[in-house]
């Protein structure tokens, strides 16, 4: 059952990559294309890949579904509670401005966490989703 | 290049002149091909019986359309559709084949209705579009109203370079809120269909396992087939 030698090697070559790739374009965002959405989805690809290539068994050891469903909430959380701490810093809900004297960085900041919290929903869905689908045998 | 540089340089200068002058139709050549093979693979959608084939197909579509949106210089949709629509919606779709099996039933109903419908809804969007402003024209009505101001944020450095996601997670925060609210919603939603039914019956969870044996034995992972149940409780 070990045909699948070069596929195997290949996906181990090319997953970390896809991961880096998944970060250059979340912290990218603000500069080049991309931002949390598309993030995540690549996050979740890489993990969704390992697990059509190692199994499903394989892929809840690197991503358990535990930890998975604990971050469907979570990034609304962060995205949610950005605002809260905006709204605390005097200025309006979802206005960044307070985060830094600088106005620029201040955005970027408040830019920066906000899309964390899009990647970590994003990402935890499509595998969260992905999971669901792949345990369930065929009936 | 200017006229004057032609007669210059001979023969490098007149290919180059000549690509110059074809360049702004690449871009719509680009795009016609693009076009056309989407109502190829549209039509061989709707050909299709093998519903693997379709999965594919759908697969190619968003691709192509990911390559169309690179053409209309929206990167950040092309990313999007690439990641979601080529790559998410079709490793899902082959999943729920797994489920399902692959291929279709043939059906005996007449396509009249259906056709009609199609034709009716197709009439009726470019009827639509007729009452849109020209396309790519800089003085649209929606490039009057709020437009400016973001970009001249922008060009100021008051707001990162990249102005989509300057208007996505700071001027429209509220708006990607709600959508990072809606991918939470669908997911919690899709979790529950998927998972809140065999979790409450004994007997099906069973079978899932067995069927997750099965699947690590052919993947020939056996540190995940030692651990049969337990496993996936812990």
């Amino acid at each position: 059952m070990r045909l699948d030698l070069i596929l195997r090697v290949g996906a181990k070559l090319v997953l970390p990559f896809i991961l880096l790739f998944a970060l250059y374009v979340q912290f990218h965002g603000d500069y080049g294309p991309g931002g949390g959405f598309q993030a995540g989805v690549i996050a979740a690809g890489m993990v969704i890949l390992y697990a059509i290539i190692f199994g499903i068994r394989a892929a809840k050891q690197i991503a358990p579904p535990s930890i998975v469903e604990f971050m469907v909430p979570l990034g609304v959380l962060i995205y949610c509670g950005t605002g809260i701490v905006s709204l605390l810093l005097g200025y309006n809900y979802l206005d960044f401005t307070g985060f830094h004297p600088d106005f620029l960085r201040a955005h970027e900041w408040g830019i920066l966490i906000v899309e964390l919290g899009v990647l970590v929903t994003v990402s935890s869905t499509m595998i969260a989703m992905f999971y669901a689908f792949a345990q369930r045998g065929r009936r | 290049m200017t006229p004057l540089a032609t007669p210059l340089a001979p023969a490098a200068g007149h290919v180059a002149a000549a690509v110059e002058k074809v360049e702004p139709n690449v871009e719509a050549f680009i795009m016609m091909v693009v076009l056309t093979l989407l109502a190829a693979i549209t039509i061989a959608i709707v050909k299709q019986r093998n519903m693997f084939g379709v999965v594919i197909l759908s697969g190619i579509y968003s691709f192509l359309m990911a390559s169309l949106m690179m053409v209309l210089d929206a990167v950040d949709v092309a990313m999007t559709e690439a990641s979601v629509g080529a790559g998410i919606s079709t490793v899902l779709l082959l999943a729920t084949l797994h489920l399902t099996g692959s291929m279709e039933y043939p059906q005996h109903r007449s396509i009249a209705i259906p056709l009609f419908v199609s034709l009716a809804v197709g009439a009726i969007l470019v009827w639509g579009t007729i009452g849109l402003p020209e396309f790519g024209i800089a003085d649209a009505p929606m490039h009057q109203h709020v437009a400016p101001t973001y970009i001249e944020y922008s060009k100021n450095h008051q707001m990162p370079p990249n102005m989509v996601t300057a208007v996505l997670a700071d001027f429209r925060s509220f708006d990607t809120f709600g959508e990072v609210t809606v991918v939470f919603t669908a997911g919690i939603g899709v979790l529950l269909l998927l998972q809140g039914g065999w979790r409450a019956t004994s007997n099906n969870r069973r079978d899932d396992d067995d069927d997750e044996d099965v699947e690590d034995a052919v993947h020939g992972n056996k540190e995940g087939s030692s651990k049969t149940a337990g496993g996936r409780n812990a």
